[in-house]
């Protein structure tokens, strides 16, 4: 690729990739998207879309999802019809009164950390879910929790910062890094290097491996999940639905399998089921134990969808770290690299605010929230001051 | 729990006989099929509850058949330690699972089961079959519009006619048998519109004589058109259906040597309210992959098992036979599933006679020689996108259009099959690609490439081998139970 010299070469033309393209570019910023395989290729493909506060506590993570939230609202918002943007609402049911009183204490505490939150009592579940069991203690209504369709978005972010003279390079793999003493200047990849001011690791569920080819450990490890995909349905399910038990999961550590129950509908109709968590490595073995309780746990709460069929399955990796933090920032073991990946179950919904913070990190930018939880350095024993 | 030494998945040309050699060599078998009677699609015939003694009707290969049920029959009452099969008909395998050394095979419930059924065994013959391949045309949505595979079933099980005036359409051999087959019926046959030219064949006559039954039949169809005036046109092909409602008439076309559309050619309208398409075959890839089975692209272009000349996958304990392996036919379907008969009951440590392998093996390799000669003199033309619209559809479950395809590619910057998919949704509805799979994939490269295994292998993976309930799915038994 001669010739070349951008700004910015990004790895991975994922969700977070894509964002990151786009936001740089808005930035003013001549960007490169370099994919080993196709576009929206890795788990952005095997994924809801899921743009969730409901499941966040006060934090950090809860500020980086308000922010995305007023980014999928605000600032792209003239393109949310492209990626079948949906304000649908969350709403999360409790099963027993214990259930429903930790849950309680749970939206209390989200208030304070400004989550509009509203309690639903057992006997109004029905105006939301008339399908629901009505089996159920109580439940919370999150009108912010939002859904797209995440390849569409991905794929229409690349687009637009193509239409803003991004170049995305697809079966070009990053084989090595171009360096100046510590400092990173630019990709070697199979089709030719690539120098450029700034490279960015974007490469989702495979960024420890990209890291550690640029010599600094970022510990995002693969968490695999299955979704159910149904027959196509008449509307059935009208919100974002999930089990109360799904927050605690999603920041579990566990080893063995656990599921928890995610239930929505799509515009092409299909109802979507999830979710199930394993630490089984990059194992791509469909497992019946797991689509067997993703599937009873559905119909608890749906007992209606008994007979519907299913029709495939998604099976993908979340891209995790220890701390169930995303890795967003400038990395200052390698000067010139950048990371953006780790986001676990929540990629797409965080994918926006994220590539915001880091171009602003990258441009020198006074970034809009704090972004030193997630820097990429805080898993080393010594952090580099 | 039943535990078989073998499990049989499809009781077509390649199942019955792997299963019957099978159990004739000492083997426990189960013998496991969709169809509520033995025969699969090449010998559907009628309900065998009201037997009636033109069952043969419109057969071929009928008497091969009727021997293969009288030895199903013996051996279903044989004593177990003797060789015997369990025929377990009117069920789908939906997953595979490993168990042990061997294989659970899960199977859908029929009307009135209670528990779900499931198969142990230690080995598998995977004899799944195939389906019509169908290219899209303005127009085929409409009612009148059929899988050759399907105007024949009809004809063969319930001897019902699909339509009055038909037009058969596509390539290859199978298209004589359901014009001829419908003429016999009472339909009146319009035309067989064949894109190909046939000149190939007599380009490779040894491989046309390999097997000579073929010019036999070819010999029966010619007399069979002519006394049923059937107009046989090559080069020709379908280029748009018209219709309200349902077919009307068909619009048709004539191909150049180099399979492109000719636009000096005007052919006029032909009035039918039936066309029946077949371009070659899709053999069914979904348990070939489940059980981690490698692939190829075939002459055809389909997809299908790599096996040895033992008919063993690379997969140890899987063995496919029968269209899944390349299509060519029942008699190499046949020959192939009594191989892996023979090759699960010697690797089982059963003693076989060697004389046998290596006749089936050169029975076999002929067949293949002949069957890459009929793939060869009847490709997909070259020129089938011609007369595709911007609002063509391409895949029916999911109504995606030839625009919103070229969009998914020149818009979003989808360079493979998979990624047009997931962004433009072909393949993604009711029949998973199954029907617009081939076509998505061809119409996802640049005009005129060949398709490659990972063109067709992420297509082709389907996590549930037939649809399954919510229900069937939290209720059923695991390997992970343990014993039960």
């Amino acid at each position: 690729m001669p010739g070349t010299h951008p700004d910015v070469v990004v790895i991975g033309a994922g969700a977070l990739g894509a964002a990151t393209a786009w936001f740089a570019t808005r930035a003013g910023l001549t960007v490169e998207v370099v994919e080993r395989g196709s576009i929206v290729s890795g788990t952005t493909s095997a994924c809801e879309g899921n743009l969730l506060v409901s499941d966040k506590e006060a934090g950090p993570e809860l500020d980086l999802a308000l922010l995305s939230h007023q980014l999928w609202r605000g600032e792209l918002g003239e393109f949310g019809g492209l990626w079948e943007f949906e304000e649908k609402g969350g709403l999360v049911v409790a099963a027993t009164a214990g259930g429903m009183a930790g849950l309680t204490e749970l939206t209390e505490r989200q208030r304070a950390a400004g989550i509009d939150v509203r309690e639903v009592a057992a006997d109004e579940i029905h105006d939301f879910e008339p399908h629901l069991t009505p089996d159920l203690a109580g439940a919370a209504f999150y009108p912010q929790d939002c859904q797209v369709q995440p390849m569409l978005m991905a794929a229409h972010l690349l687009r637009l910062a193509r239409e803003l003279g991004a170049r995305v390079r697809t079966g070009t793999t990053v084989t090595g890094f171009l360096r100046d003493g510590d400092r990173v200047t630019g990709v070697r990849t199979d089709r030719g290097d690539i120098a450029a001011g700034h490279v960015v690791n974007a490469a989702g569920t495979w960024a420890g491996e990209l890291a550690a080819l640029a010599g600094v450990e970022v510990p995002v490890l693969p968490r695999r999940g299955f979704i159910l995909v149904t027959e196509p349905l008449p509307p059935t399910v009208f919100h974002k639905v999930y089990a109360g038990e799904y927050v605690a999961s999603t920041q579990s550590s566990d080893e063995g399998l656990q599921t928890s129950t995610v239930i929505e509908g799509t515009r092409a109709g299909t109802v979507l089921i999830g979710s199930s968590r394993e630490r089984v490595g990059f194992d791509r073995t469909v497992s019946l134990p797991a689509l067997r309780e993703i599937a009873g746990k559905a119909l608890a709460l749906y007992p209606g969808l008994a007979p519907v069929a299913l029709m495939r399955t998604y099976l993908g990796f979340r891209p995790y770290c220890p701390d169930h933090l995303p890795v967003i920032g400038t990395d200052p073991r390698a000067p010139g690299l950048a990371h953006v990946a780790g986001h676990e179950g929540a990629g797409i919904g965080l994918s926006v605010g994220s590539a915001k913070l880091l171009v602003e990190a990258m441009t020198g930018a006074t970034p809009t929230i704090d972004i030193t939880p997630f820097r990429p350095e805080r898993f080393s024993l010594q952090e580099v001051s | 729990m039943v535990e078989f030494d073998l499990a049989v998945v499809g009781a077509g040309p390649a199942g019955l006989s792997a299963a019957v050699t099978a159990a004739e060599h000492g083997l426990r078998v189960a013998l496991v099929d969709a169809g509520t009677q033995p025969g699969g699609q090449f010998w559907r015939h009628p309900d065998e509850q009201h037997p009636r003694p033109d069952e043969g009707r419109g057969q071929h290969l009928w008497s091969r058949f009727t021997d293969l049920r009288a030895r199903l029959h013996g051996l279903e009452s044989a004593a177990a330690t003797t060789g015997r099969i369990e025929l377990v008909s009117g069920h789908q395998v939906w997953f595979v699972e490993p168990a042990g050394e061997g294989f659970a095979l899960h199977l859908t419930a029929v009307h009135g089961e209670t528990r779900l059924p499931r198969v142990r065994a230690a080995a598998l013959v995977l004899c799944p079959g195939g389906y019509d391949r169908q290219l899209p045309v303005p127009g085929w949505e409409l009612p009148g519009v059929m899988a050759a595979g399907g105007v024949q079933a009809l004809l063969k099980a319930h001897r019902s006619v699909a339509g009055r005036r038909a037009v058969v359409a596509g390539t290859g051999p199978f298209l004589l048998p359901v014009a001829t087959g419908l003429a016999e019926a009472g339909a009146e046959v319009v035309a067989i519109c064949e894109a190909g030219s046939l000149s190939g064949w007599a380009r490779r006559p040894i491989d046309a004589a390999a097997v000579p039954s073929k010019a036999l039949e070819a010999v029966e169809y010619a007399a069979l058109l002519a006394k049923h005036r059937i107009p046989y046109r090559m080069r020709t092909v379908v280029t748009a259906i018209h219709g309200e409602t349902e077919v009307g008439a068909v619009s048709v076309g004539r191909l150049d040597r180099s399979g492109r559309l000719r636009t000096d050619v005007s052919l006029p309208d032909l009035d039918v309210d039936l066309v029946a398409f077949g371009w070659g075959f899709t053999p069914s890839l979904e348990l070939i992959t489940a059980v981690g089975a490698s692939t190829r692209v075939d002459v055809d272009e389909s997809l299908v098992a790599n096996v040895d000349d033992w008919q063993r996958t690379d997969v140890p304990g899987a063995y496919v036979a029968g269209e899944a392996t390349g299509v060519g036919g029942a008699l190499l379907a046949i020959a192939e599933g009594e191989l892996a008969a023979l090759a699960a009951s010697r690797d089982a440590g059963r003693p076989v006679s060697e004389a046998s392998v290596r006749r089936l093996q050169r029975q076999i390799a002929r067949g293949r020689r002949f069957a890459a000669a009929m793939h060869r003199a009847h490709p997909v033309p070259a020129g089938w996108q011609d007369w595709l619209r911007q609002d063509t559809t391409v895949c029916r479950c999911e109504e995606t259009t030839l625009g919103e395809i070229c969009d998914a590619r020149r818009e979003l910057g989808a360079t493979d099959a998979r990624t047009v998919k997931l962004l433009a949704r072909p393949g993604m509805g009711w029949c998973q690609g199954r029907v617009c799979g081939f076509a998505a994939a061809k119409l996802a490269k640049p005009v005129g490439e060949a398709l490659t295994t990972s063109d067709l292998a992420p297509l082709a993976k389907r996590t549930f081998a037939a649809p399954v309930s919510l229900e069937t799915l939290a209720t059923a038994p695991t390997e992970s139970d343990g014993a039960t």
